[in-house]
């Protein structure tokens, strides 16, 4: 296998973009991302674009060819890849495996979702689960994470308090994001005393409903240090599944397919989670963010809560998750959503994150995650000097 | 929902039919054709218990469209007594009536009405069991 690097990034305003249909979307973050990194269209053999139901959506599916067409990309390789809310993170790494490999030398991965043009969101997203047995039975998905957020505090204590702390801080950082959906902060209150949703879930306890594209340009390193870019190489890339209904997995207060996702991505790394600067997290729901930094080795089982809440995990914190603002505040294109976080590595470990820009960061990690814990990536990106 | 697909799903649906792993015993619910504890691929037939508790369960406030008029209701993880679990609603319950460890049966009830054209959609709820 071969180094990889990704050489540049690009992405949409993410929001309610009711002027951008879906095909323009893509193109934008892919035009954008092609610019930065300064190598012609041409050069560019396959793309693989995570997506989790377009068909649902907008009722458009042969996805990758309509939108490599209007990025002015064909006649490439292009594949899209579907594993619901972790498609983005599913299709980095099949681009990193495609670079690795040495089948190619430029690969695109892509992500979008169109979630605002009329389709019932709670019912689109909610095919993430089991369908004839968890959908069946009107659970949506705010009402899985609120069963896991119920059995988390019967187990750990975990209160309501700490799953706002979660909320509070990522619109904090992304306040700092100018690409974000809800770039403004928020009260402790706002999040308690606001609309339920699945109790104990109130709607800023979720992530929003949002239209947005991310791409990332992928090549081998050695083929970057001769375009002279800065060298962001992916050191690790783990990806496991996990049964999609909830009631079938042994503890409800766990997310283990984050963790089998992390072990793997840190044995390829030869790191562990003491050595990693910061991480994107998946917190489509306050709650995801609490359990994930637990899954991810950060923290200990049901200390999640508290170390939110105690600051450790802000800009300033010991380890800070979500400088971009995370899914609750920059928004969450479900299937743009695991390229987005890749976007938000490359900016902070090559020093373009603005206000938000982390001291000297060396190692980043990306965790993506399909459904209530059905699927899961974790890549860890190191900024070589 | 077209009537194929509903009546395939009408003895788990009506009559908590699951299946018994011959090789290991683990009792899957659904049936599967592959078993999730030893990879065994033969398994009978047998009939679930309707009691069981509360592992977990939530409120919704924000269905999807063909549960708006039932909203709001609980919806629970049951764990029944042979330890199968499954997710399904709590009828008739005052939230505050369904907690973690909370007693309950699986009864029989019309789960979702549908649109005009579709079937009358039944299958299990629970309810909590007078204590």
């Amino acid at each position: 296998m071969r180094d990889v690097a990704v050489i540049s990034t690009g992405i949409t305003k993410f929001g309610e973009l009711w002027d951008t249909p879906l095909r323009d979307l893509f193109a934008e973050a892919t035009l954008a991302c092609i610019k930065d990194a300064g190598i012609e269209k041409k050069q560019i053999q396959s793309a693989y674009i995570g997506c989790m139901t377009s068909g649902l959506f907008v009722g458009q599916e042969h996805l990758a060819s309509i939108l490599c067409d209007y990025a002015g990309l064909n006649p490439i390789a292009a594949t899209r890849v579907e594993s619901a809310c972790a498609s983005g993170g599913a299709a980095f790494r099949a681009a990193y495996l495609e670079v690795a490999s040495g089948a190619s030398d430029f690969v695109l991965a892509g992500g979008v979702e169109k979630m605002n043009d009329g389709a019932d969101a709670t019912y689109c997203l909610a095919t993430a689960a089991d369908q004839e047995y968890e959908v069946y039975h009107g659970v949506t998905f705010p009402g899985l994470y609120a069963m896991i957020a119920h059995a988390h505090m019967h187990k750990y204590g975990t209160t309501p308090e700490q799953m706002a702390a979660v909320a509070v801080k990522n619109h904090k950082n992304g306040a700092k994001n100018p690409h974000g959906q809800f770039p403004m902060e928020i009260t402790v209150e706002t999040v308690l005393k606001a609309v339920r949703v699945a109790e104990p879930l109130g709607l800023f306890d979720c992530s929003p409903v949002t239209d947005g594209a991310a791409v990332a340009l992928l090549c081998p390193v050695e083929v970057a240090k001769e375009l002279g870019k800065p060298i962001v190489k992916i050191i690790g890339s783990g990806h496991a599944t996990d049964c999609i209904a909830l009631h079938d997995r042994a503890d409800l207060a766990a997310i283990p397919v984050v963790g089998k996702a992390a072990r793997r991505a840190y044995d390829q790394a030869g790191v562990g989670p003491k050595d990693i600067d910061f991480c994107e997290v998946h917190d489509c729901f306050t709650i995801a963010e609490i359990l994930c930094t637990e899954e991810l080795g950060f923290f200990e089982r049901g200390h999640g809560g508290p170390a939110v809440a105690d600051g450790r995990t802000a800009l300033d914190g010991e380890k800070p998750i979500n400088t971009s603002g995370g899914l609750k505040s920059k928004g969450h294109p479900v299937g743009a959503t695991g390229i987005a976080q890749i976007h938000e590595l490359y900016a902070q470990l090559s020093g373009n994150a603005g206000p938000r820009q982390l001291k000297s960061p060396r190692l980043g990690m990306a965790q993506n995650m399909g459904g209530s814990g059905g699927s899961s990536t974790v890549h860890i990106l190191e900024v070589v000097s | 929902m077209i009537s194929p697909r509903y009546y395939r799903e009408i003895p788990q649906r009506y009559r908590l039919k699951a299946a018994k792993c011959q090789g290991c015993g683990k009792i899957h619910f659904p049936p599967r054709k592959v078993c999730q504890e030893c990879g065994g691929e033969e398994f009978e037939t047998v009939n679930l218990p309707q009691r069981g508790k509360v592992l977990t369960h939530t409120t919704i406030w924000i269905p999807p469209a063909q549960f708006e008029e039932q909203k709001p209701y609980v919806v629970a993880i049951v764990e029944l007594e042979n330890g199968v679990r499954l997710t399904c609603m709590v009828a008739e319950a005052p939230p505050d009536k369904v907690e973690i460890g909370t007693e309950v049966e699986l009864i029989f009830r019309r789960i979702q009405s549908g649109s005009a054209w579709e079937v009358l959609q039944y299958g299990y709820k629970a309810q909590v069991v007078a204590g």
